[in-house]
Parts: structure tokens; C-alpha cells; sequence
């Protein structure tokens, strides 16, 4: 079994305003291990994204901590997508997806190399010099996750990167995106209200009950893949079976 | 085959128009000029109005020639163009280093907004007899009496420009391991130039404003001064035509910031 890499602890949250505290995450326990891709779904507004704030250092927790379990006992490296791709217009895609690394000083010629190459795999290769606004909205997104690669993360947190996207985009892009992740051996969490993107993408789904959020059941998610297609992942078997219990949950919440 | 020519055919059809309106618009706009021109004339050698008060077009160009040809006009058009360009390049220096300062530090934006709003709405004319007390009556009086006009309006705006910024944007720097600093650099000041841009347009045009103000009061050089001087020895054909080139100066500067903001528009 892979080891663990990021354990959430007793975490509870809350915004505060003059008009009183609102009570954000309450009490959240679960761990990530190594290389594996969890999903957490949830209503809208409960929270999701406050989790994924919590871990990436942005936010400090109230209660409760994050453990990372890095190699060397070091902490590693967290890479986070937002909900849109948030290229800048005045940067040419190079200078855009080579931004983390000109933030850390880390634009050595090695790193460089490594960026061409990125956008070469992801079908990038001739829009190095392009503004943003001459890409589709796919190619935009991969641009984006060329962006947060770059800094090479152990951990990819995803703030429901897709939903800026069109349905057909959306699941292209999505399968896509997975696709490179994986292949990259990356742990991922994902945020999404797209019981379907969970499923599909997802080794583990979390579901989170209405604000204060906590967790409410816990899938594993084991899918026999006809093929390699594209959309394999909605046409497997269990697929449905699993759609309909998180739905289930989830519906619970929402009444 | 038949379809594309016909959309080709109304697509040059639209363009003509286009060509065609825009013509237009610029052969009326000279055309209220020159009736303009033609009637203040007209009315001025027929006595309508009194051509000592009211000059006339001739006399404006018989009074710019004789300036030309004694040489002391470009000493004067020189003096206020000077005055003008030194206090709008100090107002845009100062503002951005201003409204920077406003953005690091919420704490002190808020402490000075409601001393900002009120330097903003003060007539800023009413500084001017304090500046010639403060500092004499020459050249640095006027270039502060330019900066004063411009320089509290253009902090407030390049600061509510700079707060404008979408916050997500913010974000997206700290997700990567930046800092504040970097944060502003990236991306506040980046996506901030249309921003300087109009804030730069507005500012030529206060900074000559102020310029004009401060050598009303207090110069011996400048356009400013002529006109001054023109009303007080009821010389006006040398105001009418001073104010005329204020005219032309004022649209040149608003010109070359305009072609700025075209070159930035186009490198984008």
C-alpha cells in the first residue's frame, strides 16, 4: 500500500464578518495517500474550496492541522488549480506557462527544456509566442496545467478546473488533463460538483454534507475499463452504480 | 460559389459605408470650422460685433505673425509646453508612487482617504496666491500649481484601478509561491495600464490647466502670461490668438497620449 503524503486533522474553519462567524469546515479527518486521485463532492458553497485554500498555506486553519508527509521529511511541493485559467493577456503563453518559475526564480535552462517539452506533449508546441486570447478554451486550460507543472508538485489540488469550460470541452479536456496527471504519478485532489467528473476521474470520492461541512460517506471507486477511449470511464459497468449512490447522498443534502 | 461572392459583394458594400460615414464626419467637422471662422469674420468687417473685443480671424493671423516674426511667441509656447510636460511627468511619477504605497498598505489608504477627497475637490486655484507666498513668483510655482490641479485626482484613480484587479488573480501568484510583491508586479501593474493610460490622458490635460493658472499669477513668460497681459492692455487680438494656440497645444498632448494608449492597444 502507498504511504500517506497529506493527513487532515481534526480541521475545522470558520469566516468571520460583523455580522457574525460563519462556520465554514467542521471537524475533517481523512487522509491522501501517494499518487492517488481524490475527489471530494459536496453542495455548493459548503466549504470545498476552503479545504483546498487550507492545504495550499493560503488560508491558517482554526483548529485542527495538516501533516504533510513528504520525502526527506520535507513538505512537498503543492501545485493548485483555480477554477479559471487566469492566463494573462499581456503575457505571451511562454511567458504565462514559465510565470511559477519566474516567481521563484527557478528560469534555469534545465527547467526551460522542460517547459518546451511540456508544451510539445500537450499539443502546444506552436503556440509558444501566441496570446492567450488566439487559444481554445482547452488549450488554454492545458496551458494552465503546464503553468502549475512546471514547478513539479507532489500534490495537484483542483478547484473545479473545468467548469469554465463547455460540456463537449469539458469532457475532453477533463479526460485529457486526467490522462497527464496520472501518467505523471501526481496526487491529486480534485473539487468538483460534477458527480460524473468524480466518478470518472476519481480512486476515492469524499462527499461532504451542507455547510458546516464534514464528511458524509466515502467511495472507493474501482471501475472495469472496457477500453481506452475517451469516455471509457462513464461506460464502465459500475459506473451508474456509483453515480447513484453519491447522488443519493448528495440529494440528502440538498432537499 | 454564388453565395460567397454575394457575401463578399455586402461586405465591400459595408465597408464603402463605413468608408463612406467616416467621410463624412470629417468633412463636417472642418466644415463647422471654417463657417465658424467664416461667419466670426463676416460679423467682425461688418460691425456685427465690435472686432476690438472680439478680433477676428485675420487679426488673429496678422497678430500671430507679427509674434512669429519678433520671435517672442516660441519663448512663450516653449515656457508653458515646458512647465506643462515637467508637471505632468512629475504627476504620474508621484501618483503611481503614491497610489502603490495606498495599495501595500490598506491600513494607510484608509487612514488618508478623507484628507485624499478633500485635496481632490478643493478648487485648486485657490492654492496658487499661497504657492507665489511659498515659493516666489517663477518657474517651480508654476510647475507645483500644474502637479496641485492633477496630482490628487490621478492618485485616487490609479488606486481604485489598482484595486479593481480581480482578486482570483491575486490568488493565482500565491498559489504559485509568490509574494505581495510579486503579486503587484505580475499582475497589478500589468493589467493596470489601460488604467494609467486614461488616468495619463485626463492628467495632460489638468497639468495645462494648472500651468495656465500659475502664470496667470505669477510669470513673466508663457501663454498664460500673455493672455494676462493681452487683457490688461486690451491687446485682445494677442488673447484671442494665445488661447487659440492653447487650443492647438492642448489637442497636440492629448494626441500623443492617445497614440501611446493605440500603441499599447495594438502590442497587445
Amino acid at each position: 500500500m502507498e504511504s500517506e503524503l497529506v493527513k487532515i486533522d481534526h480541521l475545522s474553519f470558520s469566516y468571520h464578518n460583523l455580522n457574525g462567524e460563519t462556520k465554514a469546515l467542521d471537524d475533517l479527518t481523512f487522509s491522501v495517500k501517494e499518487g492517488e486521485f481524490l475527489a471530494i463532492v459536496g453542495p455548493s458553497g459548503c466549504g470545498k474550496s476552503t479545504i483546498l485554500s487550507l492545504i495550499a498555506g493560503l488560508l491558517q486553519a482554526e483548529e485542527g492541522g495538516i501533516t504533510f508527509y513528504g520525502k526527506n521529511g520535507k513538505k512537498p511541493g503543492i501545485g493548485y488549480m483555480l477554477q479559471h485559467d487566469h492566463l494573462f493577456e499581456w503575457r505571451s503563453i511562454w511567458q504565462n506557462v514559465t510565470l511559477g518559475l519566474e516567481i521563484q526564480h527557478k528560469l534555469t535552462e534545465e527547467n526551460k527544456r522542460k517547459v518546451e517539452k511540456m508544451l510539445d506533449d500537450y499539443g502546444l508546441a506552436g503556440f509558444a509566442q501566441k496570446r492567450p486570447s488566439e487559444l481554445s478554451g482547452g488549450m488554454k486550460q492545458r496551458a494552465a496545467l503546464i503553468r502549475t507543472m512546471a514547478l513539479e508538485p507532489e500534490i495537484l489540488l483542483l478547484d473545479e478546473p473545468f467548469c469554465a469550460l463547455d460540456y463537449q470541452t469539458r469532457l475532453t479536456v477533463s479526460a485529457d488533463i486526467a490522462r497527464i496527471i496520472k501518467s505523471a504519478g501526481k496526487t491529486v485532489i480534485l473539487i468538483t460538483h460534477d458527480l460524473s467528473e468524480a466518478v470518472s476521474l476519481a480512486d476515492r470520492i469524499l462527499v461532504l454534507t451542507q455547510r458546516p461541512a464534514h464528511i458524509k460517506a466515502e467511495f472507493h471507486i474501482h471501475l472495469t475499463l472496457p477500453d481506452d477511449s475517451l469516455l471509457a470511464a462513464r461506460k464502465a459497468p459500475e459506473y451508474a452504480k456509483y453515480f447513484n449512490q453519491i447522488w443519493e447522498e448528495l440529494s440528502d443534502e440538498n432537499h | 460559389m454564388k453565395t460567397i461572392e454575394a457575401a463578399s459583394l455586402a461586405q465591400q458594400e459595408f465597408i464603402k459605408d463605413h468608408k463612406r460615414h467616416h467621410q463624412f464626419i470629417r468633412w463636417a467637422r472642418l466644415a463647422v470650422l471654417i463657417l465658424f471662422l467664416a461667419v466670426w469674420e463676416i460679423c467682425a468687417n461688418a460691425g456685427v460685433i465690435d472686432s476690438f473685443f472680439f478680433s477676428s480671424p485675420s487679426r488673429v493671423v496678422k497678430c500671430f505673425f507679427s509674434m512669429v516674426r519678433d520671435k517672442s511667441l516660441f519663448s512663450h509656447i516653449g515656457v508653458t509646453l515646458f512647465e506643462t510636460v515637467v508637471s505632468f511627468l512629475l504627476v504620474v511619477a508621484i501618483s503611481l508612487a503614491a497610489a502603490t504605497l495606498l495599495w501595500y498598505s490598506a491600513k494607510l489608504s484608509e487612514i488618508l482617504e478623507p484628507y485624499l477627497v478633500v485635496l481632490n475637490s478643493l478648487p485648486k486655484s485657490a492654492l496658487a496666491p499661497l504657492l507665489i507666498v511659498w515659493l516666489g513668483t517663477g518657474i517651480n510655482t508654476i510647475i507645483v500649481a500644474g502637479i496641485s490641479v492633477a496630482i490628487f485626482g490621478a492618485i485616487i484613480s490609479l488606486y481604485t484601478g489598482f484595486l479593481q484587479v480581480d482578486a482570483e488573480k491575486l490568488k493565482l501568484i500565491y498559489t504559485l509561491g509568490g509574494t505581495r510583491r510579486d503579486t503587484f508586479l505580475k499582475v497589478v501593474l500589468p493589467a493596470s495600464i489601460p488604467t494609467i493610460l486614461s488616468t495619463m490622458k485626463v492628467n495632460i490635460g489638468l497639468a495645462l490647466v494648472g500651468v495656465i493658472i500659475g502664470e496667470f499669477l505669477a510669470a513673466r513668460r508663457g501663454l498664460g502670461y500673455l493672455i494676462i497681459y493681452g487683457s490688461q492692455v486690451f491687446q485682445l487680438n494677442m488673447l484671442i490668438t494665445s488661447i487659440l494656440i492653447l487650443c492647438v497645444i492642448a489637442m497636440a498632448l492629448y494626441q500623443i497620449i492617445q497614440y501611446l494608449e493605440h500603441c499599447y492597444k495594438k502590442r497587445i
